[in-house]
């Protein structure tokens, strides 16, 4: 029992790394949603980036290229979820569970002769000058350039949803299809590209995890990490900086019972291994007010 | 792709069967090997396929050998091992703990087809089991640990609290503890044998709370990636060697090394000699080994571990020798007893010193 062990810098440096891949694929799957969409193949589109990843920086040895083809891979397999859902109008929810699935198959498949290899190191970068700064530049100034793209991405969408015409137009399909069309807006094409997003977005979460948190590839080894960025959009009443928040804190959680156990803090390993799930669903409920979208999971055709 | 290899081998002999043409079985022994992980895992997996290898080397053409793997730990292994019966197994090794009860049931519904659990304690006359006395070489690992750490802290990452992991804290905290009184342990439970991204997090959150020595008892490599990341610490190869990452940070290794057995077990079944045994061999007889103890240690240390590792295989030496207590405090072993195979296979306590409660 012993809290002096645990460094509270290090414990939040961590923490920003165990978030990133949430992140990634929750910022991509809130647009989604927010045009209207539910998609369930988070985790099949990350486990697809992760390997598709993997296999490009192998190949090439630049982790940039890696993470690039990531986000094709997630959004290459996206599309086969839109062209489902918007063209042949199927069910979203049985689609979407479908696409986790096929990811998690493709994603083996793909991966045979992959199991082992070391993937070259994609490099921390100190961002010069600030990461000196005592206890704040260690936290947030010396990690890899991909925590900051997380950051980017959630900040870009904040701006494109709240601020653009674009986001507006977005947000109208994803409240009511049919008013968006009689508008003259293309329901479909605009809900195509959001899906396409989301699966890149997913694509580059599911890479951080095998090219930067473990860094190697396993059969499966996003282990569950897409439901969790389902349900932080939800939790997050689909609102970038609280979707911030709702990851911060999984992955705050995450890696401090890891911490509390190898401090040896006598509560029961059981309590411990839950209280992410549990944290961040109270926190997010408590302060949850929004509501969902109004069209979201609701199928669109101009005829109707 | 290699279950749909069964199914299709399988549905083959049914129709060889119906066409009423002999099987002939009796030609070409098969053996059958149901894995836990991806062949390449790097660690337990792995060297359980070297043995498949080995088999085939040994007999050539005179035996098949067919495999399953990333096969879960359940009730899915029942379906996957009565494939591989029906594809024409004689004898079939499943090599996980967690396949003990799927590999009675299928056991009792084929009693002509020999059946090799490794690690587990059920048996039956078509059922053998098998394992490798592991905490031997923690003993040697736990020797090294304590003469190298600095922060004096140990950290250990534990897959499952069954008693063949208890047993390899156990033994790598005395010897730990023998040449290093002011060492401690630090123990996460990952609650995986096999899952990168757990162990990485898990062998990060040791380093940062300042262990320099991690030991693991899961079977992929990524707790080495994560050493190697953090520079200046140690770890040892878990099941398989791990060499890519020695001299550092691996410094030594526990190897499992099945081929002889595997081998002498395919030669048992070919000549109908076959009976259930219950095997738990160590370093004397081969069946674990320590890796080539790399450079990054001091000449002495390297010294006096590897003759621990001599006293404990010609048997002068018995990890689990008293004086002992148990974590209580109450005692377990007098001077000089040394402790029983039966107490040993279900050991459920850690001993004196060590800080943490096991899970239940």
């Amino acid at each position: 029992m012993d809290f002096s062990s645990i460094n509270p810098i290090l414990l939040l440096a961590s923490l920003m790394v165990a978030a990133t891949p949430i992140i990634l694929a929750a910022a991509g799957e809130l647009v989604v949603e927010r045009a209207g969409v539910l998609n369930l193949g988070v985790e099949g589109m990350m486990i697809t980036g992760a390997i598709t990843g993997f296999i490009a920086t192998v190949t090439t040895g630049s982790p940039w290229i890696g993470f690039v083809a990531a986000a094709a891979g997630g959004a290459g397999l996206s599309l086969l979820f839109a062209f489902l859902t918007q063209i042949l109008l199927s069910n979203q929810v049985a689609t979407g569970l479908a696409l986790t699935l096929f990811g998690l198959g493709l994603s083996a498949l793909l991966g045979q002769g992959y199991n082992g290899i070391k993937a070259p190191e994609f490099p921390r970068i100190d961002i010069p000058v600030i990461s000196e700064i005592p206890v704040l530049g260690p936290i947030l100034f010396s990690h890899d350039p991909m925590v900051y793209v997380g950051i980017g991405i959630v900040a870009g969408i904040w701006y494109f949803l709240r601020y653009s015409r674009a986001g507006l137009v977005l947000r109208a399909v994803g409240e009511n299809h049919e008013a968006a069309h009689a508008l003259g807006y293309h329901v479909i094409r605009i809900r195509v590209l959001a899906i396409m997003f989301g699966g890149a977005c997913a694509g580059l979460g599911g890479a951080y995890i095998s090219l930067v948190r473990v860094p190697q590839w396993t059969d499966g080894m996003t282990a569950g990490a897409g439901w969790i960025a389902l349900a932080i959009v939800v939790f997050a009443s689909w609102r970038p900086w609280r979707l911030l928040i709702g990851a911060y804190l999984f992955g705050g959680v995450t890696v401090l019972q890891l911490n509390f156990q190898a401090a040896g803090i006598a509560i029961p390993v059981e309590y411990l291994a839950m209280s992410p799930y549990i944290a961040t669903i109270l926190v997010l409920v408590l302060m949850s007010a929004g509501r969902a979208p109004g069209s979201l999971g609701k199928i669109f055709h101009a005829s109707r | 792709m290699k279950r749909r290899t069964l199914l299709a081998s399988g549905a083959g002999a049914a129709t060889l069967a119906m066409m009423g043409l002999p099987a002939r079985a009796q030609d070409k022994t098969k053996v059958g090997f149901v894995f836990v992980g991806p062949i390449g895992d790097g660690g337990w997996t792995f060297e359980h396929n070297n043995g498949r290898l080995a088999v085939e080397a040994a007999f050539g053409d005179a035996v098949e050998t067919v495999y399953a793997e990333n096969v879960p730990e359940g009730p899915d292994a029942e379906r996957v091992l009565t494939q591989m019966v029906l594809g024409g197994a004689d004898l079939i090794f499943t090599t996980s703990f967690g396949y003990m009860e799927s590999t009675m049931n299928v056991a009792a519904k084929f009693p002509d087809v020999k059946f090799e659990h490794a690690t587990g304690y059920l048996r039956a006359d078509n059922v053998s089991t098998y394992s490798a006395r592991f905490y031997e070489g923690r003993a040697v690992q736990g020797h090294i640990a304590g003469n190298l750490t600095k922060s004096n802290k140990v950290g250990y990452i534990g897959s499952f609290p069954i008693p063949e992991v208890i047993r390899g804290i156990n033994s790598a905290f005395i010897h730990a503890r023998k040449v290093n009184p002011d060492v401690e342990f630090k123990i996460v439970w990952a609650f995986t044998w096999f899952d990168p991204a757990k162990e990485a997090d898990a062998a990060k959150v040791l380093i940062e709370q300042g262990c320099d020595v991690i030991l693991q008892h899961t079977d992929s490599t990524a707790p080495q990636a994560a050493a190697q990341a953090a520079g200046n610490v140690y770890t040892f190869g878990q099941a398989s060697d791990m060499g890519e990452y020695a001299p550092m940070p691996r410094v030594s290794s526990i190897i499992d090394n099945w081929a002889p057995y595997y081998v002498e077990r395919t030669q048992a079944v070919i000549d109908g000699t076959w009976t259930s045994v219950d095997t738990w061999d160590g370093i004397g007889r081969g069946m674990v080994g320590i890796g080539e103890i790399s450079d990054a240690v001091p000449a002495d240390v390297k010294a006096s571990a590897e003759a621990l590792r001599d006293s404990i295989a010609s048997g002068a030496y018995h990890p689990f020798t008293g004086p002992l207590n148990k974590q209580d405090g109450s005692a377990w072993l007098a001077d000089g007893e040394t402790a029983d195979d039966g107490t040993l296979a279900g050991l459920n306590f850690f001993v004196e010193g060590i800080d943490g409660d096991i899970p239940s």
